[in-house]
């Protein structure tokens, strides 16, 4: 990687797409050996054979064999399969709302969707009293979705769909209000609070696959949406003039990326809350190593958010045993300072 | 309204500027508004005042009684909301311009960040060297000496060879992200109590502030603008990228450097002042330019609208709403839904 610059000028475009796929090949890679390692690591370490024996053998005579299964059916499988999820849909979220915004600096959360998540739970414990977080799932996407629609709304009202600049504004104003609305009822009500504290740690653990498939189904249609705007994105950031002329139709491409970024990012904090950083931190990383083509970057920063969210679960089990520390404060935790040597070493100029 | 003419230049012995009365106008306006807000925001309280008797006090001519109201009572928060108010707003308005992006504020500077978790700390973790810190200190110093020791450390990891505006915001995410985690680490591995009180510290208030913190922050406070004043004459030119800033004589690399040390320390006096109240350095310099139609935040107008914006989010937070909730949550909460108005209202002229 640290050798790109050094490279011959102008190599041949077969060249750099080999390059480029084996890059793709050799995350799809890492990504499963952090999968596979991912069953065997936590407060009770497995071997192998045993995560073999847990995730095909049916609940036995054996006692410790059941054990086995059932560490490994209902908490390794899952939280695993939820972070790999959870990670390419931020990193592929972060990568589009940069494009689309065309801001080095926009994240995720941009759009006001973990404010409206946030806003969601902490009203309908106000309100209904709920306590178990599996019930407050699907009002936090709710409250993600509504405030995605009324930030593209707003931004898009008199000029069709709006400018990025407005977008992005727009966005910060709806975050900022719903913040300040999250935190009058965080402060008012203790139950919220209570919920509140752990909801914005942003974990991979203790979700079942009954959230889990739902929020896979939106993520996915999410995914097939992202994919079909991908190269109007690169035609965008040549500026809405140029794109208009070469046939880009600007409104309908940013109400797809929206509505695609809406799903995938608004689906994920749903079931693990607010992971910040992530999306910005790929997304930067994945186009230091492809270059700006967005068909590209896009692969890249959906993988490598996998593979680092995925590691950054796995960190987080191990360091405060016999506790463990939610996915999102490791990523912050772990990548802003790798990331930052990254941005002072002067990768990301071109960005 | 559609007048393309190029606005004339002003020249006053060695000093020169663009004349723009509409500018000129709305900056009169904000200042008026920001002063009778100002005496507003004393007269009203359990010994009500009249707006008459507030400015005739605040020049020396009341009353005994009403002096003491004023001057000893409210006058701290209503000066403490004026500092917090102007120094975020000039905070940010330096920050965005010079990084040429308006989601850059200082709070990404690290400043809030570090002040929060320096705080959080020191109220969830009882103990020891915490209850002793505290004790010897008290919270807001070692919250400030948290934000400004985070501050300055973001400004050097991002100097290499001069200050880039990119590189400065990327490093700033980073460093405020590691302070957020361990922020929501504390908050998660607190007790409910604890974190009840930590969060209230978190948003920022302007309760019970004293003379003797007020002096500092406003001697501090105008030394730095002091600085700002004489620097802000380079800025212009820098709008238009290094290049241009380097042609016309400009030492864009001081100049860059200069100014964000000044919008570090303002957020820090702010930080001292009332605590990290969120957003108003995000929001004021946008409201700001959409103001005054000037195409860069104005360092003026978006102190003017910062000041406006909290003492105006305090008085609502004490006088219109039945709970008593702290004003940065109540300036958030007036500040986002103005920023929108302003947006969408220029989106539906153009649209025409």
């Amino acid at each position: 990687m640290g050798t790109t610059v050094e490279d011959p000028p102008a190599p041949g475009v077969t060249e750099t797409r080999l390059r480029r796929v084996t890059g793709l090949g050799a995350l799809v890679v890492l990504l499963v050996v952090a999968a596979v390692v991912s069953l065997a690591v936590g407060a009770r370490a497995l071997s192998p054979v045993e995560v073999w024996h847990g995730l095909f053998t049916a609940p036995g005579a054996d006692q410790r064999l059941t054990e086995i299964t059932l560490i490994v059916q209902t908490v390794r499988v899952p939280r695993t399969v939820l972070a790999i999820v959870a990670g390419v849909a931020l990193g592929i979220g972060g990568a589009l709302i940069q494009g689309y915004t065309r801001n080095p600096i926009a994240d995720t959360g941009l759009l006001g969707l973990n404010a409206g998540a946030s806003f969601a739970v902490v009203s309908v414990i106000l309100v209904f009293g709920l306590a178990n977080p599996y019930q407050y799932v699907w009002f936090a996407f709710l409250g993600a979705a509504v405030a995605g629609v009324v930030v593209f709304g707003l931004a898009s009202i008199g000029r069709g769909a709006g400018s990025p600049l407005t977008l992005a504004l727009a966005g910060q104003g709806i975050a900022v209000f719903l913040a300040a609305m999250t935190t009058a009822v965080a402060l008012t009500d203790q139950a919220s609070l209570n919920a509140l504290r752990f909801w914005n740690a942003g974990s991979v653990a203790g979700v079942g696959f009954d959230v889990i498939w739902p929020v896979v189904a939106f993520i996915v249609v999410g995914l097939l949406l992202a994919l079909t705007t991908l190269p109007a994105v690169n035609l965008l950031n040549l500026g809405d003039d140029v794109a208009r002329g070469l046939g880009v139709n600007i409104a309908l491409t940013r109400t797809v990326g929206v509505v695609a970024i809406t799903l995938l990012a608004g689906a994920t904090t749903a079931a693990c809350g607010p992971i910040a950083f992530l999306g910005l931190m790929v997304a930067h990383v994945a186009r230091y190593l492809t270059g700006p083509d967005y068909r590209w970057l896009v692969p890249y920063a959906g993988l490598l958010g996998a593979v680092i969210l995925l590691g950054c679960d796995m960190v987080g089990r191990v360091v405060v045993r016999p506790g463990e520390l939610a996915a999102g404060i490791v990523v912050a935790l772990v990548g802003a300072p790798f990331f930052a040597a990254l941005v002072w070493r002067g990768k990301f100029n071109a960005a | 309204m559609n007048e393309r003419t190029v606005a004339p230049g002003v020249r006053l012995g060695r000093a020169s500027f663009v004349w723009r009365p509409w500018m000129m106008v709305v900056t009169l306006l904000l200042t008026a508004a920001a002063f009778v807000v100002f005496c507003w925001s004393i007269a009203v309280g359990d010994f009500p005042l009249g707006l008459p008797q507030v400015i005739a006090t605040i020049f020396g001519q009341g009353e005994r009684v009403d002096e003491f109201v004023v001057m000893d009572l409210r006058m701290p928060r209503a000066l403490a909301g004026l500092i917090v108010g102007i120094a975020l707003g000039v905070s940010g308005a330096i920050t965005q311009s010079i990084a040429r992006n308006p989601l850059a504020s200082p709070d990404i500077l690290g400043i809030t960040g570090g002040a929060s978790a320096v705080a959080v700390f020191l109220v969830t973790v009882s103990g020891g060297a915490a209850a002793t810190i505290v004790s010897s200190v008290g919270l807001s110093a070692a919250a400030l000496a948290g934000g400004l020791g985070t501050g300055l450390l973001v400004y050097f990891l991002a100097w290499r060879r001069g200050i880039d505006g990119l590189r400065l915001i990327l490093i700033g995410i980073s460093v405020s992200a590691v302070m957020e985690a361990i922020t929501a680490w504390l908050l998660v591995s607190a007790d409910i109590r604890d974190v009840a009180r930590a969060q209230a510290w978190l948003v920022g208030s302007l309760d019970s502030r004293s003379w003797s913190e007020i002096w500092v922050a406003l001697w501090c406070m105008l030394a730095l603008m002091a600085v700002v004043a004489y620097i802000a004459f380079h800025l212009k030119p820098m709008h238009f990228g290094d290049e241009v800033a380097a042609g016309l004589g400009v030492r864009y690399s001081m100049v860059r450097a200069v100014l964000l040390l000044c919008a570090v320390l303002l957020a820090g006096v702010a930080v001292s002042a009332a605590g990290p109240v969120p957003f108003v350095a995000l929001v004021a310099p946008q409201v700001a330019m959409r103001l005054t139609r000037h195409p860069t935040p104005p360092l003026v107008a978006s102190g003017l609208v910062g000041a406006l914006l909290l003492i105006g989010a305090d008085l609502v937070a004490r006088t219109a709403l039945p709970v008593s909730l702290p004003v940065g949550v109540v300036t958030a909460a007036i500040g986002g839904p103005f920023l929108i108005y302003l947006l969408v209202r220029a989106n539906l002229r153009r649209g025409m």
